[in-house]
């Protein structure tokens, strides 16, 4: 191979040099500092495939065994590294199997470019084999795209593309490129872009805007902080948590924000939404001076906007302008990116405690406790709960696992249960909701971040949906611990049909096969535990293991997940039984 | 803040970019939003396009669909206004029978008295062409209705702001 490969050669520079479109893309990304892109070859992308060939030893492709799974991957990358996260496939079917990554990706502001192969360029628009209008199909869901017919045009574009998903508010680029513009020579050269005159992606600051923010937070009685995935994009952990403290707030979190803030902290009081902590939604609708920080106030976390937070005055920190007013009326927005808002606010903030007010918190909890979280931990009668998992996995990891969960049950109750140290330890697909989207992302979390552990946990519903990418753990050698909380149903829509549908289990309950079998087919050492004292030496086993690692953990068949704000009801409505 | 749905147009300007018509549109269809009319054309600025968008909505809802609008890459602002704010004009083109217009004595009056123009004849047909507000033509429509009209078309509305857009400011930066 090594004749192959290209050694100590001048890879992107300002001095123009013939070269073809496809070693141009492949030279662009090795100039953006790409090492690792997620992709599936085809007929379109061929020549971009033999480029990759001999620049192998700088770029290492990840064959997914799926296009989604390429785009999760790709996300998990992204989030757990901060990343522009790569996904690379061929035209038609190669790139429409991509389009629910990005949607993924757009929903949950994931930095990601996308590469597809286009058919050559007069065949456009003839229905020619495997001919997509991607770029059409891609538009409502992409943060931009672009179709390139032109090799010259490749550089500029992908410049661009980097720029856009990373810069902001993060989001998917899709750059289509068609195979004649692939194989055609011309003069490259590789500029990053800076700069487009009419993007802006963070936005300046109202003046006064601050003021009257700190203002408001000096002058609360009962003030709530509320914060979302901004605080990780804009790397803010820092100054949020000197806030914080120093201001006395308690805060909850959305799951995307999940981990921004330690689970240990004391001002930390919960997970926010329909399955999130007793406290934080009751009191939603207490607080006086409600403080978001990057979030956008989904409807899973607002619940009936009509009743929330009515009484309170709202602040919102937001680097997406389209944001502010969308959901809830502002009445002091702080635009620009959180790391610069929150350090320059901080001089202006008070010291404070707000012990009685954290009182009412702690309060809550206690009657959460008891009513839920007791018998989700330690429970007593028969049958192994999620929760007792999940906790299980904090022991041994002593909460330092990056933990990616999948859709369902199971994610609410890691998202409740996980004890995270660090940030972006807790990878999810929260706006999309994405079934399938837990394996794959772990593969790419793992290879952006190989000192960390990493644990995917996935029901039993969508680990089949993207169960394919065990092949790719196994080509891979990905050291990705694999979870599966099997409880023989789509857990989350049988709940729903429990409480809502008066218990008709219309198509929910699923006839599995040997998951073990299945994972040692992929040559992956798998356990299966249905006792509770195999529990914990299973969990052992799976963390001490330096490989991959399948554990199915055969769970109570009927559990449910509270406590739950039931769809279109106020979260002071929230249920505990 | 008004509350009652009204006419507003929302005047983009934007980098000229082929599907960010396609961008555009896919907001108004998400909210289920029709669209009156749609403008495109050049602008004062060189290089940069303005579409003129015609929607019947509420002021709370037209803000979000700004915010929406400004954050597409390509498009350097977005503004809205209602009709008391701009100027504007539409134009119709109709088409009716030569014979008309010597047999209708009427029909000479009707094009006197409402400023429409003639804008070819021939054995056939004649073309006729207004501009104005959007009843005006309408009240010419009905007027020539009576008499047949052969072919009749309405542009979208095109308009421009009593205030200034400071748009040359913006792409300084």
């Amino acid at each position: 191979m090594e004749t192959q490969t290209i050694e100590n050669k001048e890879i992107a520079t300002k001095v123009t040099e013939k070269i073809s479109g496809s070693e141009a893309i492949v030279r662009c990304l090795i100039a953006e500092g790409v090492k690792i892109i997620y992709g599936y070859p085809g007929g379109a992308i061929m020549p971009v495939y033999d480029e990759l060939y001999k620049y192998q030893d700088k770029i290492h492709h990840v064959l997914a065994r799926h296009e989604q799974g390429a785009t999760h991957a790709a996300q998990g990358f992204a989030r757990i590294s901060g990343k522009v996260g790569v996904a690379i496939a061929t035209s038609g079917p190669g790139a429409t199997n991509l389009v629910t990554g990005i949607a993924d990706a757009q929903i949950d502001s994931t930095p990601m470019v996308c590469i597809t192969g286009q058919v050559a360029s007069h065949l456009l628009g003839s229905d020619a084999f495997q001919e997509t209008d991607i770029v059409g199909i891609s538009t409502p869901v992409t943060k931009w795209n672009c179709q390139v017919t032109r090799a010259a045009d490749i550089p500029a574009v992908l410049a661009k593309a980097f720029y856009i998903a990373k810069s902001g508010r993060p989001g998917p680029v899709l750059v289509d490129i068609t195979k004649d513009a692939q194989f055609e020579d011309f003069d490259f050269s590789y500029e990053k872009c800076t700069k487009i005159r009419s993007y802006v992606p963070i936005p300046k600051t109202v003046i006064g805007s601050l003021e009257a923010a700190a203002k408001l937070i000096n002058t609360a009685k009962k003030p709530f902080i509320v914060w979302g995935q901004g605080i990780v994009l804009s790397q803010a952990e820092e100054q949020f948590k000197a806030l914080v403290e120093k201001a006395g707030i308690p805060a909850a979190w959305t799951i995307l924000g999940a981990s921004a803030l330690p689970t240990s902290h004391p001002l930390n009081v919960g997970m926010l939404g329909m399955h999130g902590n007793y406290a934080p939604n009751k009191l939603t609708n207490e607080c006086d001076v409600l403080i978001a920080i990057g979030m956008r106030f989904d409807d899973r976390v607002t619940g009936k906007l009509d009743e929330y937070a009515t009484q309170a005055k709202v602040i919102h920190f937001e680097i997406d302008p389209a944001e502010v007013d969308k959901n809830v009326k502002t009445d002091v927005a702080v635009l620009g990116d959180a790391k610069v808002t929150l350090e320059a606010i901080l001089p202006l903030i008070d010291e404070n405690s707000h012990e009685e007010w954290h009182q009412q918190f702690k309060n809550l909890y206690e009657i959460e406790y008891e009513k839920v979280i007791k018998g989700d931990l330690y429970p007593t009668k028969e049958g192994l709960t999620m929760g007792e998992v999940i906790k299980e996995i904090n022991i041994q990891s002593k909460g330092d696992a990056a933990i990616v969960t999948d859709v369902g049950q199971h994610q609410m109750i890691a998202c409740r249960y996980a004890e995270f140290n660090k940030t972006k330890s807790n990878i999810t697909s929260g706006g999309l909701g994405t079934m399938g989207f837990g394996l794959p992302a772990a593969i790419g979390a793992k290879m952006a971040a190989p000192e960390r552990e990493v644990v995917s946990i996935s029901g039993d519903g969508g680990y089949q949906m993207t169960i394919q990418e065990l092949g790719t753990i196994f080509q891979q050698k990905a050291a990705v611990k694999i979870v599966v909380l099997n409880n023989d149903f789509l857990g989350m829509v049988r709940q729903w049909q429990q409480m809502f549908f008066e218990k008709r289990y219309a198509s929910t309950e699923m006839v599995n096969p040997n998951f073990v079998a299945i994972a040692e087919g992929y040559y992956i050492k798998a356990k299966k535990v249905t006792k509770r004292e195999e529990l914990a030496a299973a969990v052992a086993e799976m963390m001490a293991s330096k490989e991959a690692y399948f554990l199915e953990v055969c769970v109570e068949k009927e559990g449910n997940v509270f406590p739950m704000v039931p769809s279109g009801a106020s979260v002071s409505e929230i249920r505990l039984e | 803040m008004n509350t009652e749905k009204q006419l507003y147009t929302i005047s983009v300007y934007t980098e000229n970019n082929i599907g960010l018509l396609n961008r555009i549109s896919a907001i108004f269809q998400r909210r289920h939003i029709n669209i009156e009319s749609l403008n495109i054309s050049p602008s004062e600025i060189e290089g940069i396009a303005k579409f003129i968008i015609v929607v019947n909505m509420t002021e709370v809802n037209v803000k979000k669909i700004i915010g929406q609008i400004e954050k597409q890459v390509e498009v350097i602002k977005a503004y809205f206004h209602n009709l008391e704010e701009i100027i504007y004009q539409i134009s119709g083109l109709f088409k009716i029978k030569s014979e008309l217009l010597f047999e209708e004595r009427q029909i000479q009056n009707i094009i006197k008295e409402s400023n429409a123009r003639i804008v070819t004849v021939n054995k056939e047909f004649f073309v006729l062409e207004k501009s104005g507000k959007k009843e005006e033509i309408a009240e010419l429509y009905n007027q020539l209705s009576v008499y047949g009209i052969m072919q009749y078309t309405r542009s979208g509305l095109i308009a421009v702001t009593k205030e200034a857009m400071k748009i040359s400011e913006l792409l300084k930066y």
